[in-house]
């Protein structure tokens, strides 16, 4: 007989106490869900998310230490003739104050950098003609990603002063556009001209004028990335200012070494996660199945062998499982779309997607769990004697 | 009147593979929670560990963090000439400038390097924190010789004494390993004012200025007197607010640790839900002879709930063992503060462990409720004919 003849029993088995299903299909949904959302998060955090074609052919450059150490500018004649290069120009971190530091919400990227350049490196921001004309024309303007003038809700003409911390001028701006992008990061540039300016007026900190905290550098093709990054950072190994160029990728992934030891702790939670699932999913065959020993017995005495009895079983707690895996894929999609523009304290998650191949993972480790879960009592039920089974009280 | 405890225990005991299965999955549920808490409160005492209560750090105005602050050395001057600061057994005000930069290090976390701080001090800022030397010794004026903190020296395979950093203008050598009980020096490496300033282009400013006030009473006039002089043009924080307030550095993980405890909880009240209402099916004949001796509904559904609290509260205690050994647990934490990591130990509270507890008890609560009052709500000769 074919496996197909069974799937009516099977699918009537597993509602047949529909309040214990249901539930345990919810329990399976949000654990999976969860261990769905671990693996989308480990994919954003650890390789990057998904690359565009823009971020394919763009590499930063900073000082080794941090972005808070200069690098002279006299960098970028040097990485301008390394071959493979297409582009180069600046970005200047301005760590300082809006509002009031105290409140962690106030923190977000702002950079200096030349108008001309920045369209032609971040090819996929979008932003009107008009206003990408006043960012370039008027020296004190800035402009803001689409979700961090959102979470302020600035409008454009909204006047944001910086006051400077390392850097020790004080920045009034007034915002002439809105750009979208696809990574959902809050940034403000502005013009690095203005800013020199300021630090050349103050006349307190001539070298400051004259370095750089990040080259932008865009390569010919993808190919050349990984030559360039090593001719870059090979260049400078033995200057009092060493480099250290990456990928974007990268360069989340040492940002995320900077909240602790994530990787461990994602592991030991999708760990535990896993179990859980496996223990719920256990329990509950276990206990549907005790419910059903004397029924079996009739199965058998209908002509059941034992291996169709096994076979029915496992088949019940696949069923079941993977009925929570699809489920928790798809809750796990709604999450991941309800983060997209939230205001959460950790930025990356906000590009966290349920990809194919995490959909596979989870429904082969649903299926999996299934199996294993059903085994035990399946193979308890399939092997328990008809006289002993017909017997059974429950 | 109230049905015995001893009748749930008994049951929870006889269908003892399904309570551990229940417990079990809560456990993991409450040790999550609990490894969470841990990592905040162990960032908490960290920080809090690091501050004396007597002392102001002075930076400049406007600055938030030591590393983007500097202090000049005239208005250093002005303000060692200032009244009002303890002395040390030597007889000099206990004033200590600083200067303070960032290095890069492979640790055992992360192999392609970690940052971590580095603090030029003098004699007398050594003498204003508790510290002792663990292994070998402290560093001597004028030598191009460092100390690291004993966490440092747990994590950075090349921070051990006798090997030799470079950073800066050149080499240094490591000469010994301090021990500052549970501050967050303890992830620095410290050097000589004078060394670390000078090869960092320090020579005419210094990050920030610590100082210690006599007593409690004058600490606060202290730091207003200090920040009020329009010369200094200066903040002055106490110490131990100051790095307080950096303990937000552990917000993301915390935040984190949260979400996925209570999106496991919601699995685990569902699981313990499936649990009880099988309970409540197979014991419809004990339920309706229960209330033919007398038993009320109400009470009925009370020994339910209190059963699904029992196996709850086992849950929780599992959770508690599981998550114990991770007390004291090393790990680090980049601190945007400082751009460099701070290490801390996870500390696993009783008041942590009562949390958990009372995490799977409210579990337990909503996953009984229903399978109980379905129980209560059961008709005499209808459950006495269930088999």
């Amino acid at each position: 007989m074919k496996v197909i003849n069974y799937l009516p029993l099977i699918t009537k088995n597993s509602f047949r106490n529909r309040r214990r299903s249901l539930l345990t299909i919810g329990s399976l949904m949000v654990s999976l869900c969860l261990l769905v959302l671990l693996m989308a998060m480990y994919q954003v955090l650890f390789y990057g998310g998904e690359q565009t074609p823009a971020q394919a052919v763009r590499v930063l450059m900073r000082h080794k230490v941090s972005l808070g150490h200069p690098m002279p500018l006299a960098h970028e004649g040097k990485v301008r003739q390394v071959p493979g290069v297409k582009a180069v120009s600046v970005q200047q971190w301005f760590g300082g104050t809006y509002r009031d530091a105290r409140d962690q919400r106030n923190f977000f990227a702002r950079f200096g950098v030349r108008p001309a350049d920045i369209f032609k490196i971040f090819p996929e921001y979008e932003l009107p003609a008009e206003q990408k004309q006043a960012f370039e024309r008027e020296r004190t303007s800035c402009i803001a990603s689409r979700i961090l003038a959102n979470k302020f809700g600035w409008k454009p003409g909204e006047r944001i002063t910086l006051v400077g911390d390392f850097l020790p001028i004080t920045l009034e701006l007034t915002l002439v556009g809105i750009y979208d992008e696809p990574y959902k990061d809050e940034v403000l540039y502005f013009n690095w001209d203005y800013m020199r300016e300021g630090l050349a007026a103050s006349g307190t900190r001539n070298e400051l004028e004259e370095s750089v905290s990040q080259f932008l550098v865009q390569t010919e093709t993808p190919a050349d990335v990984p030559r360039v990054i090593k001719a870059i950072d090979s260049m400078f190994d033995n200057s009092p200012f060493p480099t250290k160029t990456e990928t974007e990728q990268e360069f989340i992934i040492s940002f995320v070494s900077f909240l602790g030891n994530l990787k461990l702790f994602l592991l030991a939670i999708g760990g535990a996660v896993t179990f859980t699932i496996l223990l719920v999913s256990a329990n509950t065959l276990s206990m549907s199945v005790r419910e059903r020993i004397r029924e079996v017995g009739v199965l058998k005495t209908l002509g059941f062998t034992p291996g169709t009895i096994l076979g029915v079983l496992l088949g019940e707690g696949m069923a079941v499982a993977v009925a929570g895996g699809a489920l928790g894929c798809a809750l796990a999609w709604g999450v991941c779309a309800m983060l997209r523009n939230a205001e959460i304290p950790i930025p990356q998650l906000r590009v966290m997607h349920v990809t194919p191949l995490i959909v596979s993972i989870s429904l082969l480790i649903a299926l999996l769990i299934g199996l294993l879960s059903a085994l035990v009592p399946a193979i308890g039920a399939a092997r328990r004697p008809i006289l002993d089974s017909l017997r059974h009280t429950g | 009147m109230a049905i015995p405890i001893t009748y749930n225990l008994r049951n929870l005991i006889v269908r003892k593979t399904t309570t551990v299965m229940t417990a079990l999955g809560m456990a993991l549920t409450v040790a999550v929670l609990i490894a969470d808490l841990a990592l905040v409160e162990g960032l908490r005492t960290a920080f809090q560990a690091s501050g004396h209560p007597l002392q102001i750090l002075v930076m400049r105005k406007g600055s938030n963090a030591e590393l983007n602050s500097s202090v000049t050395r005239e208005a250093l001057q002005i303000l060692k000439a200032k009244p009002g600061f303890a002395v040390n057994g030597a007889g000099e005000p206990m004033v200590s400038p600083e200067v303070l930069t960032v290095i890069n290090l492979p640790s055992v976390d992360s192999p392609n390097g970690m940052n971590l701080t580095v603090r030029g001090v003098s004699q007398t800022g050594v003498g204003m924190r508790e510290m002792k030397i663990q292994d070998g010794r402290w560093f001597q004026a004028g030598q191009r010789e460092v100390v690291v903190g004993k966490s440092v020296a747990k994590r950075y395979p090349n921070a051990q004494p006798g090997k030799r950093l470079r950073f800066g203008r050149g080499e240094w050598e490591v000469v010994g390993v301090f021990d500052a009980g549970e501050s967050a020096v303890n992830s620095e490496i410290w050097g000589e004012l004078n060394q670390v300033g000078s090869d960092f282009n320090r020579q005419d400013t210094v990050s920030s200025v610590l100082v210690r006030a006599n007593d409690a009473a004058t600490v606060q006039a202290l730091a207003n007197s200090l920040a009020d002089d329009r010369q200094l043009g200066v903040e002055a924080a106490r110490e131990r607010e100051y790095y307080e307030q950096q303990t937000s550095a552990g917000a993301p993980l915390q935040f984190f640790g949260l979400l996925v405890a209570v999106i496991m909880a919601i699995g685990s009240s569902f699981a313990a839900m499936n649990t009880m209402y099988a309970a409540v099916s197979r014991r419809a004949k004990e339920i309706g002879t229960l209330r033919v001796l007398g038993f009320s509904r109400g009470s009925i559904l009370l020994s339910f709930l209190i059963e699904s609290l029992l196996l709850s509260f086992i849950g929780g205690v599992f959770g508690c063992l599981l998550a114990l050994p991770l007390n004291g647990v090393t790990t680090g934490i980049g601190s945007f503060a400082t751009f460099s990591e701070i290490a801390f130990n996870f500390r696993v509270s009783p008041s942590a462990m009562l949390t958990g507890i009372v995490f799977a008890l409210v579990v337990g609560a909503i996953g009984g409720l229903f399978p109980a009052s379905n129980a209560a709500r059961k008709e005499i000769l209808t459950a006495l004919r269930e088999i």
